[in-house]
């Protein structure tokens, strides 16, 4: 088995772990996590298929490798405006919770003025 | 690398990665994936992807770890009511399920794949001459795919604005973060004077060699937010109201650029973004020189999030 | 003189990861975060100092070990602004005394 198999089984269980968390952690911030664990994980299937594109005297294919740059900082950009979303949620609600039940008390209602 | 060295790799990423996500609190589970980013940027080396490996090492880690560990602590109270979140035995079950499939089918994909693999390294190769740079990830970033290109950088200007309009309407148009607060003696400050002047000559000379080595202007951008952001955690310098002019034409002048060169090329070489015959170089440096300082601008106030504070707060 | 060098080398790189070794024996070992910082930067500055100076025989050009050299100085002056800052928020009751 060589290096780059290994690397893509290894991406396989990442993406698994990644999903696993996605699912089963209730707070928005463990998700954005999960999700970006997940991301990496399909990231580095796309670098093992790079790998072995390696032809020309190059040690992959450079073509999926720009478009994994590319990725890297759209998934920051993403998850930068997640938590946006997640913190303005808990400026206006006094919770980061995902569940339509309102719960037994609200932490503090909004009391933030809206002009 | 040997195989034993990849094969500990690979154990260390997976232990991190499983600890990211059963840690119980948000804190250690956040510490672990920041230091799961920076092994995987030894990955990225192992797979030969050295300017993969610098913007993950950037952003991956950095910038991404920098923004969760904020949120974590912003968000911290809520720790103990989230718990009570926690779904039931049979979900998890579920879920540990249909995780283990997809896993399983992708480790199947990953077996499957073809050997040898199909490759478009050598047209890449062949063309590269072309493009005037070394530096076969950057030909692609800038000329063979340049339009993925120039769209992440509006993507990136659209996530922003994504961000900014998450304001309360109070503070539209304000300063986002917190004000500083200054310790002036602070080991911080001392940093934020130090650093920031060799991390422009860093930044700016990883967008340099982009062009025939490793690096290129995400990297080098990120190194310059960082250096801003340093100044801004230290106190040194606030933040900038985001309805200032400066700070819009700074967003807006890379992927103006860009999009003005790929208007002279449907002109000029009969393609939006075709360069002309000889001039490949010199346009693709002025591309990259004006998105540099657009994406630094673009990470930094990411990272910032909305405005919090009147644009008259001290 | 190529193999006096290469033995420079191993010999310093043996000697740094030593270094990193002790520092992480003393990160796992010591009491609390300000001993075990003491540990972990004292001894990792070192290691890597070890490191870096091992492989400047091995670079192939002057510019290449200047640039090693600067990565170390660069680590030094941030683990010394990092440890100074836990310290501080451990002094002044962090979550794990």
């Amino acid at each position: 088995m060589n290096a780059p198999t290994l690397f893509g089984l290894c991406a396989a269980v990442l993406v698994g772990f990644g999903l696993y968390g996605l699912i089963v952690h209730p707070q928005p911030l463990r998700k954005v996590l999960s999700f970006n664990l997940m991301g990496s994980g399909v990231f580095l299937v796309c670098a093992v298929i790079a790998r072995r594109g390696a032809a020309a005297g190059m040690g992959g294919d450079p073509v999926p490798q720009a478009l994994l740059i590319t990725a890297i900082v759209v998934a920051f950009a993403a998850s930068a405006l997640a938590v946006a979303l997640m913190l303005r949620q808990f400026d206006e609600t006094g919770s980061s919770s995902l569940s339509n039940d309102p719960g037994p008390a609200p932490a503090k209602p909004a009391a933030k003025g809206e002009a | 690398m040997s195989i034993a060295l990849h094969l500990a790799l690979i154990a260390l990423l997976l232990a991190l990665a499983f600890w990211t996500v059963v840690a119980r609190e948000t804190f250690a589970a956040v510490a672990g994936f920041v230091s799961y980013g920076l092994l995987l940027t030894l990955a990225w080396v192992a797979l030969s992807a050295v300017d993969v490996a610098l913007t993950e090492a950037a952003i991956g880690a950095g910038l991404t770890g920098a923004l969760l560990i904020g949120a974590t602590s912003r968000l911290r109270k809520t720790e103990a009511a989230a718990r009570a979140e926690r779904p039931g035995r049979a979900t998890r079950v579920l879920a540990a399920i249909v995780a283990t499939a997809v896993a399983a089918a992708i480790a199947a994909c990953v077996l499957l794949l073809p050997d040898p693999g199909p490759s478009l390294a050598p047209e890449v190769a062949q063309n590269l001459a072309s493009t005037g740079v070394g530096n076969p990830i950057t030909a692609v970033l800038m000329s063979f795919r340049a339009m993925d290109t120039m769209l992440e950088a509006i993507v990136l200007l659209f996530g922003l604005i994504g961000i900014w309009s998450l304001a309360s309407d109070r503070y539209w148009g304000g300063r986002p973060g917190l004000a500083p607060v200054v310790e002036p003696n602070g080991i911080l400050a001392y940093l934020a004077r130090v650093l920031p002047p060799i991390g422009l000559v860093v930044g700016i000379y990883i967008l340099w060699v982009g062009a025939d080595y490793p690096g290129g202007k995400f990297q080098g951008g990120t190194v310059l937010a960082a250096m801003w952001l340093l100044l801004l955690m230290s106190g040194l310098h606030d933040a900038p109201a985001v309805s200032q002019r400066w700070v819009r034409l700074a967003l807006v002048a890379g992927p103006a650029v860009f999009i003005l060169v790929g208007v002279l090329g449907v002109f000029v070489a009969g393609a939006f973004l075709g360069y002309p015959e000889g001039l490949a170089k010199p346009l693709i440096i002025v591309i990259e020189v004006a998105l540099l300082p657009s994406l630094a601008v673009t990470l930094t106030l990411l990272l910032m999030g909305p405005p919090q504070r009147s644009e008259s707060s001290p | 003189m190529r193999i006096a060098a290469d033995i420079f080398t191993i010999v310093a790189i043996l000697t740094g990861a030593f270094f990193f070794l002790a520092g992480t024996v003393g990160l796992l070992r010591f009491p609390d975060t300000l001993t075990r910082l003491h540990a972990l930067t004292k001894a990792d500055n070192l290691g890597l100092g070890l490191v870096v100076l091992g492989l400047l025989p091995q670079s192939s050009s002057v510019f290449g070990g200047l640039k090693m050299i600067l990565v170390w100085l660069l680590v030094l002056l941030a683990s010394a602004t990092v440890s100074q800052l836990i310290a501080r928020a451990a002094r002044r009751g962090g979550p794990h005394p």
